[in-house]
């Protein structure tokens, strides 16, 4: 946290503040965007999630918002806040200050309000084989023993793992924005998350899948993706580490 | 009316739904056609957002542990209240389970040699809690989901909601679904199905739970004549962060995690001076309870709430990273708090619902004690097999989803490979049921009366309710209160609007669904708690402060009626453990 919203934080402590909510949000009945202003007050602990659905409850029974969680764990949040991808759940709506604007997430088909359509990641993400392959297929599937796995092999894809598929990484990605047919930062980092567990046996298989210009070669390393995750999943180290992979085969 | 027909049908893309759907596809060689229905987006589930781990006995050479030691804990833990065939059936699969996990890919926390690593946990008298650092249900959730990927015979529909169940001469036809996205309402028709929709937690305000877990299986399948069992018993969490309810993991006091009062005092000596933090936890949340009441607590500034400490202090940043890293996470991005240096404020938060539709021992969803729904299974938080009894152990209910997923999965499947067609006829009653749900919810809702009642506003009223009268304490007085506005709120929800006009993706509609459920739900649990004069587990009267087991040691069954819940009881089923006294 930044100093800035440490001491605005501190600053509440005893009471509320009343902030301007601006909300653009997309109209499918009419195919266009248009905004939506709400005052609201709102205590120290509020998040931004909290705040949409104060407004939904108080103010606006019509606005649409996706969420579940709110723990930052299900990835249902995402959306433009203040110009950056973020969850919303995981915000704290005073520490950005007396104005909020809140869009969508971006590079994603709007379906109403704030929810976008993540279809396009799901599809990119299954395309790289997301699962553990194993040529023991009798044994994965009926299993014996489990197989042996080091913490320090852990380590090597543990932070690739903590991907909760919430598509921030692909709004910041500017390669996303300009080539809808590049994979991206999110199905990539899971193309390296499988290949670097000890246990699969797949890595072939997958480094031909992103061995393209669609693929790792379509980065061009911006790192926005790993500026913006809220997981701290590093997409782009994935890209670098599948790159060279790649170069090697 | 566009109809979609399967082989095999399952509601809910939770750890339960997904594991039958693999095993589904697994025993049926990839033949049968299998659509998940979710009305998230699948991996969204609200298992993800379980932390401390899954039970299972892996290593009893080395630990000591065996399968009679975690039965006879889940037994106790239970109150006695468990089908105890049951209980053997799960501790025998639950290892098999953990295995078959590690070969999907889970990230397990490991021991030096590369084994999986388990914790302690509350009730279970050895460390038997197998976990990945305290994201367990996350990263059990997407190795699951990103396995069922791989099979070409599953289709996932995403942010697809039941609306209700099609029965037919005592069989399941399918489901009604909105497809949230587009707003049109369809059939789904299946030769068998499986209702693994999660929990209801979210009949309360202050819960742990997703804002998904609002019961809707469960009303469903209650409003189509099939009972709910036990619902009485719904789970308190000892440790909600103040003042949202979010969980902090048992897994804080496995670790080594102190309860403090006002005083500074580690106050569960009092309570559980063998077992202490790690009782069972209606143990502890009756214990924060009290020393709330008697005046030894905190109060919460803004929310008004009392609570106690949670202290961490003592085990040290480095623990807290590699072990409890979300933790520290959610304190310091939520509360501020940063549990390396300050005590985190908890209250007793609701969890868990240990009742749900009534299912035989392997997940057969019942009519009654004898007759089934021939082509219906159920698996996880949506259905009561009763394993849990009055009270589940933290860590059992993972373990219960993947080996009733796998059960009812490969059940389910076979029944399909053989059904007859006809179950995928679009007769009479499936048109009739569409027609009258599609009235229900856009002429009815959208077109409202003058003076048609806000659902927020009932809401709101509801989580009131179950706070404050069907919390850790019970009794009568305040149940019979709770038993008339709840009444009063579903007489209110007979003329509630929905102000957003939008078919697309319009949450205030999907909103209103979920509260007409909750409402049902609410309705069930507050009826079987005013019969159930005894405390046992969960369900604590002040008023009937003993557990019973003269009169009492028996399941409730509620049935839907027009005028509330009808109750009926069935025996527990009882083989080696003989009811006892329970200590800590
Ligand atoms: C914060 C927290 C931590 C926990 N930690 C642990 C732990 O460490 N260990 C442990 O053993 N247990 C833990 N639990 C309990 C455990 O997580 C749950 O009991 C379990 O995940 C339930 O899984 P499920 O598959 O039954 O349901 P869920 O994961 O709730 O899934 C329900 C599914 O049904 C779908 N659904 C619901 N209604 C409809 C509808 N109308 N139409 C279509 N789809 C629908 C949802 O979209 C979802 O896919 C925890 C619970 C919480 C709240
Ligand atoms: S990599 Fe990070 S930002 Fe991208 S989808 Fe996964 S969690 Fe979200
Ligand atoms: S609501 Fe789940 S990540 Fe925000």
């Amino acid at each position: 946290m930044t100093a800035r919203s440490e001491m605005l934080i501190q600053e509440s402590k005893l009471g509320l503040k009343t902030l301007t909510i601006k909300i653009k949000r997309y109209d499918p009945e009419k195919n266009r965007f248009r905004t939506s202003i709400y005052r609201m007050e709102v205590s120290r602990y509020d998040t931004v999630l909290d705040v949409l659905l104060k407004i939904v409850r108080t103010n606006d029974h019509t606005l649409s918002v996706r969420y579940s969680c709110r723990m930052g764990i299900c990835g249902s949040c995402g959306m433009t806040i203040n110009g950056k991808p973020r969850l919303a759940c995981m915000t704290n709506a005073i520490s950005l200050g007396e104005k909020i604007e809140i869009e969508p997430l971006r590079n994603f088909p709007p379906v109403k309000d704030l929810v976008v359509d993540l279809e396009p990641l799901f599809h990119k993400h299954k395309q790289v084989k997301p699962w553990l392959i194993r040529k023991d297929f009798e044994e994965q599937f009926n299993p014996k023993k489990e197989y042996l796995q080091k913490p320090e092999e852990v380590d090597r894809y543990r932070i690739f793992s903590m991907c909760i598929k919430c598509g921030i990484c692909m709004a910041a990605c500017p390669t996303v924005a300009s080539n809808p047919r590049f994979l991206g930062p999110q199905p990539l980092s899971q193309a390296y998350r499988w290949i670097a567990d000890s246990r699969d046996e797949g890595g072939l298989v997958r480094l031909e899948i992103v061995d393209s210009q669609d693929g790792v070669f379509g980065c061009h390393f911006a790192g926005a993706c790993s500026a913006s995750c809220p997981k701290n999943v590093d997409p782009a180290l994935a890209i670098q580490f599948l790159r060279r992979l790649v170069m090697r085969r | 009316m566009e109809v979609l027909k399967y082989d095999l049908l399952i509601l809910g893309s939770g750890l339960a739904g997904l594991r039958a759907a693999i095993q589904a596809a697994i025993v049926s060689k990839e033949k049968i056609r299998i659509a998940v229905i979710s009305k998230l987006h699948a991996m969204r589930s609200h298992s993800v957002a379980a932390e401390g781990g899954i039970a299972g006995v892996l290593y009893p050479e080395a630990t000591g542990d065996s399968l009679d030691l975690h039965a006879y804990d889940t037994v106790k833990g239970s109150d006695f209240l468990a089908d105890q065939d049951v209980v053997e059936l799960f501790v025998r699969f639950a290892p098999e389970e953990l295995k078959f996990l590690d070969h999907l890919g889970v990230p397990w926390s490991r021991t030096p040699d590369g084994r999986i690593a388990q914790r302690m946990f509350g009730g279970m008298s050895i460390p038997r809690t197998a976990y990945a650092a305290d994201k367990t249900g996350f990263f059990i959730m997407s190795t699951l989901y990103d396995n069922v990927l791989r099979f070409e015979n599953i289709d996932i529909y995403h942010e697809h909601m039941a609306t209700s169940l099609i029965m037919e001469n005592g069989y399941v036809k399918g489901f009604t679904v909105l497809d949230l996205k587009e707003g049109v309402l369809k059939v789904f028709l299946g030769k068998a199905s499986i209702i693994a929709t999660g929990g209801a937690a979210r009949i309360y305000g202050f819960t742990t739970v997703s804002s998904s877990v609002t019961g809707d299986g469960a009303a469903m399948s209650y409003r189509a004549g099939i009972p709910l069992k036990d619902m009485e018993f719904m789970q308190f969490h000892p440790t909600g962060i103040v003042p949202s309810g979010i969980l902090i993991t048992e897994a804080a006091r496995g670790e080594g995690g102190y309860l403090i009062n006002r005083s500074g005092e580690r106050f569960m000596s009092r309570y559980a001076p063998q077992r202490m933090e790690v009782a069972p936890r209606d143990i502890v949340a009756r214990a924060i309870v009290r020393e709330i009441q008697e005046g030894r607590g905190f109060i919460h500034e803004e929310s008004g709430l009392g609570y106690v400490h949670l202290d961490l202090r003592h085990l040290g940043e480095e623990k807290i990273n590699t072990r409890l890293p979300f933790i520290r996470e959610l304190s310091k991005k939520l509360i501020n708090v940063d549990p390396v240096h300050e005590p985190i404020p908890v209250r007793p938060t609701a969890h868990y619902t240990m009742g749900g539709i009534h299912a035989d021992t392997y997940g057969h969803i019942m009519f009654n004690s004898t007759d089934y729904v021939p082509n219906l299974w159920g698996a996880g938080e949506a259905v009561a097999t009763s394993l849990h009894g009055a009270n589940r152990l933290g860590s059992n209910s993972l373990a219960e989803c993947v080996v009733w997923g796998r059960f009812t999965g490969e059940s389910a499947a076979r029944y399909a490979e053989n059904a007859s067609s006809s179950l995928l006829e679009v007769s009479s009653t499936v048109e009739e049921i569409f027609k009258r749900e599609e009235k229900r919810l856009f002429d009815q809702m959208f077109k409202p009366e003058l003076n048609a009642e806000d659902p927020y506003i009932i809401r709101q009223e509801l989580w009131r309710t179950m706070d404050t009268y069907v919390y850790v304490f019970r009794d009568e007085k305040g149940l019979l209160e709770a038993g008339r506005i709840v009444r009063d709120l579903k007489d209110r929800f007979s003329r509630v609007r929905v102000d957003d006009k939008s078919r697309k993706y319009n949450m205030n509609l999907k909103e209103v669904i979920e509260l007409g459920n909750m409402l049902d739900i609410a309705e069930v649990v507050i009826v079987s708690a005013l019969a159930r004069t005894e405390s046992r587990g969960a369900h604590y009267r002040t008023d009937y402060p003993k557990r019973d087991d003269v009169n009492w040691l028996k399941h409730t069954l509620a049935y839907y009626t027009p005028e509330g819940p009808r109750l009926d009881y069935i025996p527990v089923r009882i083989t080696r453990w003989k009811p006892e006294e329970r200590k800590y």
